[in-house]
């Protein structure tokens, strides 16, 4: 008989193995989903983890794409992971990251087409505000209410996703171009535009932002009481209430500064590489960047490695859809595989496996 | 005057179709939750059972194959979240997340081929002179086999809860999951029931769907639904009947919110269709505050592990 034992103390070598195994088991199961396409298990796996970077014909374009998609998620990710550690929940990260595309936008439409060089500074600013707000309201929500997090954050994406498909038609909307949907493009407009810091390398302020942003909370989770708290109030509520941690501060910090950063990955990608608002502009970074955050281990330096690999399953994704006529869903099918994978091998951190002889034992 | 130009039969009728898909979900998902278990992947199982049931009904052409189709592509999914859950003792909540994540992915692969076709129709249910009352004929006796069977569905999951035997250990297990154990009762079979029971319904929420209500497949069709019937479990204080009460009540507003789109109200449409997110939103502040509180009815054991040290 095969019976589960409860660990005393979680392995610290399957936690750290683990994002590795479920990696490679993805990778696995996804080449068998390939070969049922009707593809070459081999040749799709090779183009999505390995040739955007190291193939000669592609790497050039692809190589710069790695940073492009991994800021934004190392951005969001960071801030979740230090929210789902006090068993925080906000699963409405898009949300935040489009309002905060918004804010941003917004504050860049209004000064066009003034110069200046403290235009991107306010709408950096804006950006994290909005996506502060926006989360705020599930946090208050909470706070005041005792209304769930969770339901509450998630129902806001769909709100927000309605708020920017009425800016890019409406008051965002390009008055020299009225006949299409959307904003000015704010590559164009200098004092706005998020612009690649060192050619062909895909670093943006969005990157520097996310570093900053990693170091800060490195730094916060094991150095800072702040970090402690979190982790108490995570593992045990009871604890850190009669050690005097307030649930309602810890709510609102620990959404405030996932949604901060949540809408300054949306202002950075709305300023750069996304360009305008459009109907179109929130491609899931939010909700990709939960898988982030616990392939990351819910550790901000783990996150930014989760980041870099699930940023590559974008652009791989985009390179076997070009080449190999994969479908593009088939890349969000191998992300959640990944979370299915990791989550199934956790069991070995906090259980041991025992082979005990039937009634014997 | 705008409400002038809608009948109230039709309102009535709309809504009651309006409200199918929710219920259903949320009727499986309060299963669920009465033994103990949050799963939060009903958005997943949803849109698993809209494509499914989609798929299976366009092939051989039956609507009626193409719901049981759904109802085990919701198990399916319901299973694998079981597995995590229950065997693997994993966190309840990214479970469910990933659940939905995998789900929607999964969908968008499985059904491209399938975007725009229309799907066979489901029959009226023929309910003879009952259909020609007037006003009530036309608001209540119109519709598809579904959206009676659903109403039933209520009736008996709270006649299984409050008055079976089976029904009372699983709401024993809900409540206190030591106690159950202790007391013999197996915990975990009785969740994995219930979990699976959950993603049939789930299941055929999305068919209701991508069958009837839409009458088509898209990619995400579900937009949100799943999530709505978490939201509606909890407003209904875990209680069958006011989980149907709810859904008609949201059903409304959404129908409602169609009709002032379609007459025209000078009011830009993305504002118009936020609104069921928002008084979904409301109405879980509503009942999760005050003297009332939903929350002091919440099993007693939702969403917390069990695993029997012995």
């Amino acid at each position: 008989m095969i019976r589960l034992e409860k660990r005393k103390e979680p392995s610290r070598i399957w936690r750290i193995a683990n994002p590795f195994l479920a990696v490679a088991l993805t990778m696995i199961a996804g080449g068998l989903m390939f070969a049922a396409l009707g593809k070459d298990p081999l040749v799709a796996i090779r183009l999505i983890f390995f040739d955007p970077l190291f193939s000669e014909t592609f790497a050039s374009y692809s190589r710069p794409q790695l940073l492009i998609k991994a800021a934004p998620l190392i951005l969001i990710g960071v801030g979740l992971a230090i929210g789902f550690k006090a068993n925080i929940w906000n699963i409405g990260a898009e949300g935040q990251y489009i309002i905060g595309a918004l804010f941003g936008a917004g504050v860049a439409l209004a000064f066009f087409p003034a110069p200046g060089w403290y235009i991107f500074p306010l709408m950096i600013l804006a950006g994290a505000f909005g996506g502060f707000l926006w989360a705020m309201i599930p946090a208050i929500l909470k706070t005041r209410f005792n209304t769930n997090e969770i339901l509450v954050s998630l129902l806001l994406v769909y709100v927000a996703e309605r708020i920017l498909a009425a800016m890019a038609l409406g008051l965002m909307r390009n008055p020299d171009q009225p006949g299409f949907p959307g904003s000015r493009d704010l590559r164009r407009y200098e004092a706005a535009h998020n612009a690649e810091l060192i050619a062909n390398t895909g670093m943006h302020w969005g990157g520097v932002a996310a570093m900053i942003a990693v170091i800060f909370a490195y730094v916060m989770m094991t150095r800072h009481m702040l970090g402690f708290h979190v982790k108490l109030a995570g593992q045990a509520p009871r604890a850190a209430r009669f050690g005097g941690v307030s649930p309602a501060r810890l709510v609102v910090i620990c959404l405030g500064i996932s949604g901060a950063l949540a809408g300054l990955a949306g202002m950075f990608e709305v300023s750069g590489p996304g360009g305008q608002v459009r109907i179109e502009f929130a491609t899931g970074y939010g909700f990709t960047a939960i898988i982030v955050a616990f392939l990351g281990r819910l550790n901000p330096l783990g996150v930014v490695l989760a980041g870099l690999l699930l940023g590559l399953t974008y652009i791989g994704g985009e390179l076997a859809q070009m080449i190999l006529q994969i479908p593009g869903a088939a890349i969000q099918v191998f992300q959640g595989m990944l979370l299915f994978f990791l989550l199934a091998l956790d069991f070995q951190t906090n259980y041991r496996i025992r082979l005990t002889r039937g009634a014997a034992a | 005057m705008i409400f002038g130009s809608i009948n109230p039969a039709v309102l009535m009728a709309a809504l009651m179709v309006a409200a199918t898909p929710i219920l259903l979900a949320a009727i499986g998902e309060l299963v669920v939750e009465k033994s103990g278990v949050l799963n939060l992947g009903v958005e997943g199982m949803m849109i698993m059972g809209a494509c499914m049931g989609f798929i299976i009904a366009v092939n051989p052409g039956s609507p009626l194959i193409g719901f049981a189709g759904a109802a085990a592509g919701g198990m399916v999914l319901a299973a694998l979240f079981a597995l995590l859950t229950q065997a693997l003792m994993t966190n309840q909540v990214a479970s469910g997340l990933a659940l939905t994540l995998f789900g929607l992915g999964l969908t968008a692969l499985l059904g491209q081929q399938y975007v725009g076709i229309t799907p066979p129709r489901t029959p009226r249910l023929d309910l003879g002179p009952l259909s020609e009352i007037p006003f009530l004929g036309r608001a209540f006796f119109r519709h598809d086999i579904v959206v009676y069977l659903t109403v039933a569905l209520v009736g008996a999951v709270w006649w299984f809860l409050k008055f079976t035997r089976a029904g009372m250990i699983m709401r024993a297990v809900g409540e206190n999951h030591e106690a159950a154990h202790a007391l013999g009762y197996h915990v975990k079979r009785v969740r994995l029931f219930a979990i699976l029971f959950g993603g049939a319904c789930a299941g055929l929420g999305g068919a209701y769907l991508s069958l009837i209500r839409v009458a088509g497949w898209t990619e995400g069709m579900t937009v949100g639904a799943g999530w709505i019937a978490l939201a509606l479990v909890v407003f209904a204080s875990w209680r069958p009947w006011r989980a149907m009460a709810g859904a008609y009540l949201f059903g409304g507003v959404v129908v409602l919110q169609l009709n002032l789109q379609a007459a025209g109200v000078r009011i830009p449409v993305e504002y118009l269709s936020m609104s069921p997110y928002l008084i979904t939103i409301l109405v879980l502040v509503l009942i999760s505050s005050g003297r009332a509180r939903a929350s002091l009815n919440a099993p007693g054991s939702l969403n917390k592990p069990f695993h029997a040290s012995s």
